[in-house]
């Protein structure tokens, strides 16, 4: 554990002195925030009271999660609904960031062989590695939706729309879904970093990693899937089998001996 | 200390990995406790490949080898535990600060006192003033001496240091000769691989000239013997050349030969032999002015070795 922890501020110390990577750690909380904010602030003067959810026209599967909301409500709660995608994104893309430079970046500089030759082991270089990734994304993705939570009420928006950002389908989506895309997304890019011999090279490729998500999110806008409990269940199953598989994988993969002499 | 018993190392490459490069093959070597062994050879002779092999780093692909006891290939762990090693290049974490990048390392190498043993090598290299700065702003030599501090931190018992002084200025290269030297005084096992054949002849015990395989290893000075003989000089003040039979004839003479105003005798054990050829050589009439035993660089020994296992091949 103390290796691990070890890893985690060294790696740390180190992206976070990258002034780019800082920003954008810093940065994307604020604007996913704040977007969602925008748009339910522009859009709750124009919606008129729709009585009940059934003529709100949204799609079946949805009007479940409506339930004890106004039709007016409902609506700016779907509008919110697109948006959790957006925070999902965030533990997606800031792993990448911070993972995929991390072993190709060693080996650029040179500094992994004297790192591999301490007594840490492979799974501990693993993890620290990854949960120095993960962690700052989770931390950010909560931040963000903190600051959501709090414009809401400066917003003065629905408390129906507050109750429905607090609902289980948003917890899960923070606290298990999240946690799991920023993980995959970690080992992902961690895999990939250890197979590539540019830094850039190994953040484009794992960039791709963001497409699933984006592709539900723009699904969800087209109408094809609709975000409700049922869809949300199905997503953590998938995405923690997926998780599950990268773990095995990342730890099968990762030879230290390969890694260190087949780079160039 | 280190033992190795038919090491090899063969590598897979190309694009599908079916062909083979044999980096290493059947080293058999023992480097004792306290000794600075120098491992000397061209590049790609395969000097980091077996460093990276006794470092634990990679495995060999046949034979065994044992550092501090340990196996390597089946007690790791404990290899990496107790061994130092200076890599060819520092590999520095660049953004950090001296202090923090040492820091980091006798935190993975699990230093009891990290920040004891931190500032007693920031101290001892001469680094303490620039210990907050950024290892990015440092001179090459001032890298080396941090690296050399990392491979120390955790008080190994047998150093491997990869090319220490490669590529520095000679005064950032004394500073690490100097350096280990005292390591050496210290009773540490350094394991050393180098192409500044002057250094290792200063600093080793012994040395191994290797390509592939192990071409010889013993002293600097047994290898000379072994390959050269010992031929003394004799610096005339003019030269007869009579002399030559006259020496050649003197007992335990292997062979003379004239060279300008000089006679260079070869012989087997100089201290017995050398008086009785001066009496010969002051009753033929040779004034003699000088005379000192001839002197073949490591570098000659080793270019000869190197271009006999050229030729061998």
């Amino acid at each position: 554990m103390k290796h691990i922890r070890t890893i985690i501020n060294k790696e740390w110390a180190e992206v976070f002195k990258n002034r780019t990577v800082l920003y954008t750690t810093m940065l994307l909380p604020l604007v996913f925030a704040v977007l969602p904010l925008i748009m339910l602030k522009s859009t709750a003067g124009s919606i008129p009271d729709m009585g009940d959810v059934a003529t709100t026209g949204l799609p079946e599967g949805f009007l479940k999660s409506c339930a004890g909301l106004s039709g007016s409500d409902c609506l700016q709660a779907y509008l919110v609904s697109e948006f959790l995608f957006l925070f999902m994104i965030m533990p997606v893309i800031i792993p990448i960031n911070i993972a995929a430079y991390s072993i190709v970046g060693e080996k650029t500089t040179r500094s992994l062989e004297p790192l591999l030759a301490t007594p840490i082991t492979t799974v501990e270089l693993l993890a620290g590695k990854c949960f120095a990734a993960v962690l700052p994304a989770i931390g950010a993705t909560y931040l963000s939706i903190g600051i959501f939570n709090l414009g809401l009420r400066l917003l003065n928006i629905s408390p129906g729309v507050i109750s429905y950002v607090n609902s289980p389908i948003w917890l899960l989506a923070l606290f298990v879904l999240g946690p799991l895309l920023a993980l995959i997304s970690a080992l992902f890019a961690l895999f990939i970093s250890s197979r590539v011999t540019d830094p850039r090279v190994a953040e484009q490729i794992s960039s791709v990693v963001i497409v699933p998500v984006m592709g539900v999110m723009l699904a969800q806008m087209a109408g094809i899937v609709t975000l409700n409990m049922t869809m949300m269940l199905i997503s953590i199953v998938v995405v923690s089998a997926l998780a599950f598989a990268m773990l095995q994988l990342g730890n099968a993969v990762f030879e230290r001996e390969n890694i260190l002499t087949r780079w160039k | 200390m280190i033992i190795t018993q038919g090491l090899s190392k063969v590598f897979k490459i190309g694009k599908k990995q079916k062909q083979e490069f044999t980096a290493v093959s059947g080293l058999s070597l023992q480097v004792n406790e306290g000794e600075v062994f120098g491992f000397l050879g061209p590049n790609g002779a395969g000097k980091t490949t077996t460093v990276r092999m006794l470092t634990s780093l990679i495995q060999p692909s046949a034979g065994q080898a044992s550092v501090n006891g340990f196996v390597v290939g089946r007690d790791d762990t404990q290899i990496r535990r107790t061994v130092g090693l200076l890599t060819e290049s520092p590999g520095m974490y660049e953004r950090l600060s001296a202090e923090k990048n040492l820091s980091i390392y006798a935190e993975l190498y699990d230093v009891p006192d990290v920040n004891a043993a931190v500032n007693k090598y920031l101290v001892m290299l001469d680094l303490w003033e620039r210990r907050f700065d950024p290892v990015g702003s440092f001179s090459k030599g001032m890298r080396q001496k941090l690296a050399v501090a990392r491979a120390l931190l955790h008080e190994p018992k047998v150093l491997f240091l990869d090319e220490p002084t490669t590529g520095l200025d000679p005064e950032a290269a004394k500073t690490v000769r100097d350096f280990i030297s005292e390591l050496k005084n210290e009773g540490r096992t350094i394991f050393m691989t180098t192409h500044n054949l002057d250094e290792a002849e200063r600093l080793c015990d012994r040395v191994g000239i290797f390509k592939q395989s192990l071409l010889a290893v013993d002293t600097p000075e047994a290898l000379r013997q072994r390959l050269y003989g010992r031929k003394v000089v004799f610096h005339l003040a003019a030269l007869n050349p009579d002399w030559v039979s006259l020496v050649a004839a003197q007992p335990g003479v292997k062979a003379a030969e004239a060279v300008e105003d000089k006679l260079v005798v070869s012989l087997g054990e100089p201290e017995r032999e050398n008086p009785a050829i001066v009496r010969a050589l002051v009753q033929a009439g040779a004034d003699i002015r000088f005379i000192g035993e001839l002197r073949h660089s490591l570098e000659q020994v080793y270019l000869e070795m190197l271009h006999s296992d050229t030729e061998g091949r």
